[in-house]
Parts: structure tokens; C-alpha cells; sequence
């Protein structure tokens, strides 16, 4: 094991099926690693709080045998804590039990110490404590379409959390369900689907019941968010009343991946598969693809990535960090993760041979 | 005062101090639900490891009873008289 430079200013969390494992960098070409830590548990969610001047590193951990919790670590991975009763655990009168946690969401600078979590079964959680305590959203887990939802190969879960960091409106996208938004802060939820597709029902334009896969906000225009669905990737720039096809352009339409630029406007990534049936990169062919012009152009970004690739990368398993330029990161099934310093231009291989990878995220440490 | 013996697999023994073996007093039977509630106001964490916030035991955690596995029996249920082991043991799963 590599022990983790303390100066390191950037920080990269990769979440696989047996385990988590911290990279730490100066400058983001080379990595000093530590792990696996929680070694036999998967992490599907892995969330970076770098808000009020520390690095938090909140991970979901699911063991097959021992359940799913929540923990954080507040030195770069050396120490964890994990609450005695659970970070996340449902109420009594509701009679679920937590599955897995499929996504932790730290909100804006300006709300400190809140914290979201989508999680499994179909749920959205909000913590004002820095991630220790979370409780369920109760609009959303008493919405009347919830006996409507449906669950996902993966499981029935809410994946997908875009919180405005100048108001009240939040988006959460499920599989499957779709888009639901609140407009009040989590208070009140309405499904907002309308131009998304889910060719899989027998209304191929249902108000709700669409498999969006992941949905990310545009951090310089209001309203903007983009969808990447299972067949179709969408943009919708009126806060979800209405989302319109970007997907001309790219090689396939399916895919798990939708990531945002932190500031840029018009800036998305997605890593397209081949098709529902067959979840590989289009050829065996593995790309990156990027918008500079909100999806209305694409450009193929492979250099450094192999020239054969047969793993699909998972909705989580791909980040952005905040550095000029913007990073960006994505692991593969086959448990290989990428990294780019040039916002996809060029990739280089950081991690090979690990287990499945579930979640990426990555970070610039506070205080560095 | 007679005592029922909970065996932990080395895997959750850190959740109990690292006890291997853990006791509990007990004039007369007890179900094996009230023997986890007496582990989990101990040792919460290890609580939470072996049944979920219903109560219901975790799918692949194994409670054995005089050798019978309590799912077998009664369940959480499943009585335990005083001098009794309690096993807890992983389910052969996983990949």
C-alpha cells in the first residue's frame, strides 16, 4: 500500500464490486493509491464534501451478507466512521429496508453540511449534517405513482440527484420512473418527462415509467439539464417541462453516463454503448463523446483509451472534477479507470485489473 | 445466573470488541429475537450486520440453534434455553 501524500491536491475515488480505492495526485498524471478499502463490500455511491474548508469522503458500502450502510472518513481514507444506527435507515411505519445507496449528493457552497442520498428501493434522502444522518424525503416515498414504478435490472432506485444551488428546485431521476422534480425544495414532487421517450411501454409517451438512466444539470444556465436515457440522450431547457433529442451526432444513443462541465456552459460528456442488447462501446470501439454546444454537435474523444474495449461503464461510474481544465474520469466493468487532464483530449490508464467499477468520483482537496 | 453463548465469525468480531464469544444471562428460554436485541443495544453497528430496520435477518446471515439453522425452526422466534449456543454464521454466496 501506498500511503497518501498529505499535500496532494487531487483526489479520485473509485468504487468497485469488492471495494473502494483512493488515488491521490499533484497533478494528475501520477497517482498514489490506497486500498481496497471495505474490501469484499461493493460502493456504488461515493460523494466528496469539500465544502467549509474540509475533505469529507462519504461512500455507500453494500455487503452481500452484511447489508448496506453509509460511512465517511474526513482524513483522505485513513480512519472511518460509520453512525451506530445507520446513516440511512428507513422509519418504522414504512416497513422498508434499505438496499443499497445508490447516490450521495453534497448540495451547494451556500447550504453547508446538507447532504442528499438516492437509494433503493425508490427513495430520496437529505442530511443537514454533513451525510451522518439522513432522513427520507416523505413527498417523494408517498407519491401516488410510487405502486407504478418499476425497478431496473440493477434494482428499483432513485440514481439521480440535481439539487439548484441558487433555489428550491430539485430533480431526481429513477429507474424506472423517470424525472420527477420538486420546486419547493423536496417538499412536492411531479413527474417531468415530457419528450422522453420509453419505447419499452405500450405508450411510448407515458407521463411517467421512462428509464432515464442519468440526468445532470448545466452549471451556467438556469433551467438546462441533459438526460442521458436508455436509448435516447435529451436536453430540456425549461427545468423539465419539455426535453428535445441531442442524440444526432452520436454513434449510439444508449449509455449510462452523463456528466456536466462545473462552469462552462454547453459542456457535457456521455460514453455511449452500442444498444439495449448489446451494452459494449459501438465496434468494441471505446469513446468519449463531448458537446461544446449544449448537444447540438458531438465530438469523439479516444485518444489514450484501447482500441478494443468490450466492458460497458456504468451511470456512476464517471466524473468530473472542478480544476482548470476540467478532469475528467471513468472506470469500465472490466475494471480499468481513465483519466483525463484535458477534458477528454487525451486519456491516459490510472487503475487496471480491479473488480467491476460501480462509481468514480473525483475531487480537488480542500485546503490543498 | 445460566448464560446462552453467542459465536461470532471472525469476520464481526471487530463490531464486538473483538469477541469471538458472547454472552448473555438468562433464567429461562429467550428468543433468538431478543438475544439479537440485547447484541444490537451493545454493539449497534454489528445489530444493523445481521438484521436489517425491519428486524427480519439478513438474507445470507445464518443463525444456528442446536445445529438447526432458526429459519428452519421458528425463526427469530426460536427459542433458546439457558447453556445453548447461538451460531452466527455467513451463507455460502457471492462471487
Amino acid at each position: 500500500m501506498v500511503r497518501m501524500a498529505t499535500a496532494a491536491k487531487h483526489l479520485l475515488a473509485i468504487g468497485t464490486k469488492k471495494g473502494l480505492w483512493l488515488a491521490t495526485s499533484q497533478d494528475r498524471q501520477e497517482w498514489s493509491f490506497t486500498g481496497p478499502h471495505f474490501f469484499m463490500a461493493e460502493i456504488p455511491s461515493i460523494g466528496i464534501d469539500t465544502r467549509e474548508g474540509r475533505t469529507r469522503i462519504l461512500v455507500g458500502v453494500r455487503s452481500p451478507h452484511w447489508g448496506p450502510t453509509v460511512a465517511h472518513s474526513d482524513d483522505l481514507g485513513e480512519t472511518w466512521t460509520e453512525p451506530d444506527q445507520g446513516a440511512i435507515t428507513f422509519p418504522e411505519d414504512t416497513g422498508a429496508a434499505l438496499e443499497r445507496v445508490w447516490q450521495i449528493y453534497p448540495d451547494a457552497e451556500s447550504r453547508p453540511g446538507v447532504v442528499w442520498a438516492g437509494a433503493e428501493p425508490i427513495s430520496v434522502w437529505k442530511s443537514t449534517d454533513g451525510g451522518e444522518h439522513f432522513e427520507l424525503n416523505r413527498g417523494l416515498w408517498d407519491h401516488p405513482h410510487r405502486s407504478e414504478w418499476g425497478a431496473g435490472y440493477g434494482g428499483a432506485a432513485a440514481h439521480s440527484i440535481v439539487v439548484d444551488p441558487a433555489g428550491e428546485t430539485v430533480h431526481v431521476a429513477m429507474s424506472t420512473g423517470g424525472v420527477y422534480r420538486s420546486l419547493d425544495g423536496g417538499t412536492s414532487w411531479e413527474a417531468r418527462n415530457k419528450g422522453i421517450s420509453a419505447y419499452f411501454m405500450p405508450d411510448p409517451n407515458p407521463e411517467f415509467g421512462q428509464c432515464v438512466h442519468k440526468i445532470a444539470a448545466d452549471s451556467a444556465v438556469a433551467g438546462r439539464l441533459y438526460a442521458q436515457n436508455h436509448h435516447g440522450v435529451y436536453r430540456t431547457d425549461d427545468n423539465a417541462e419539455n426535453w428535445k433529442s441531442i442524440a444526432e451526432g452520436l454513434p449510439a444513443d444508449f449509455g449510462f453516463v452523463m456528466l456536466t462541465h462545473p462552469r462552462r456552459e454547453g459542456t457535457a460528456w456521455v460514453v455511449p454503448l452500442k444498444a439495449d442488447g448489446e451494452r459494449i462501446p459501438p465496434d468494441g470501439k471505446l469513446a468519449v463523446h463531448r458537446t461544446d454546444d449544449a448537444g447540438n454537435s458531438w465530438k469523439r474523444l479516444s485518444t489514450g483509451l484501447p482500441e478494443r474495449e468490450y466492458n460497458s461503464v456504468l451511470r456512476d461510474a464517471a466524473s468530473v472534477d472542478t480544476a482548470e481544465p476540467a478532469g475528467v474520469y471513468f472506470g469500465t466493468r472490466g475494471g480499468t479507470v481513465y483519466a483525463s487532464a484535458d477534458e477528454g483530449e487525451t486519456f491516459t490508464e490510472v487503475a487496471s485489473h480491479l473488480p467491476d467499477v460501480l462509481c468514480v468520483r473525483a475531487a480537488m482537496v480542500a485546503g490543498a | 445466573m445460566p448464560e446462552i453463548s453467542i459465536l461470532l465469525p471472525s469476520v464481526l468480531q471487530p463490531l464486538a470488541g473483538g469477541q469471538s464469544v458472547l454472552t448473555a444471562p438468562a433464567d429461562g428460554p429467550v428468543t433468538v429475537a431478543s438475544l439479537l436485541d440485547a447484541v444490537a443495544a451493545e454493539y449497534a453497528v454489528l445489530g444493523r450486520r445481521l438484521r436489517d430496520e425491519t428486524g427480519a435477518l439478513r438474507r445470507f446471515v445464518n443463525v444456528y440453534v442446536g445445529g438447526d439453522e432458526v429459519r428452519r425452526l421458528q425463526g427469530l422466534d426460536t427459542r433458546v434455553s439457558p447453556g445453548q449456543e447461538v451460531l452466527v454464521i455467513q451463507s455460502v454466496a457471492g462471487g
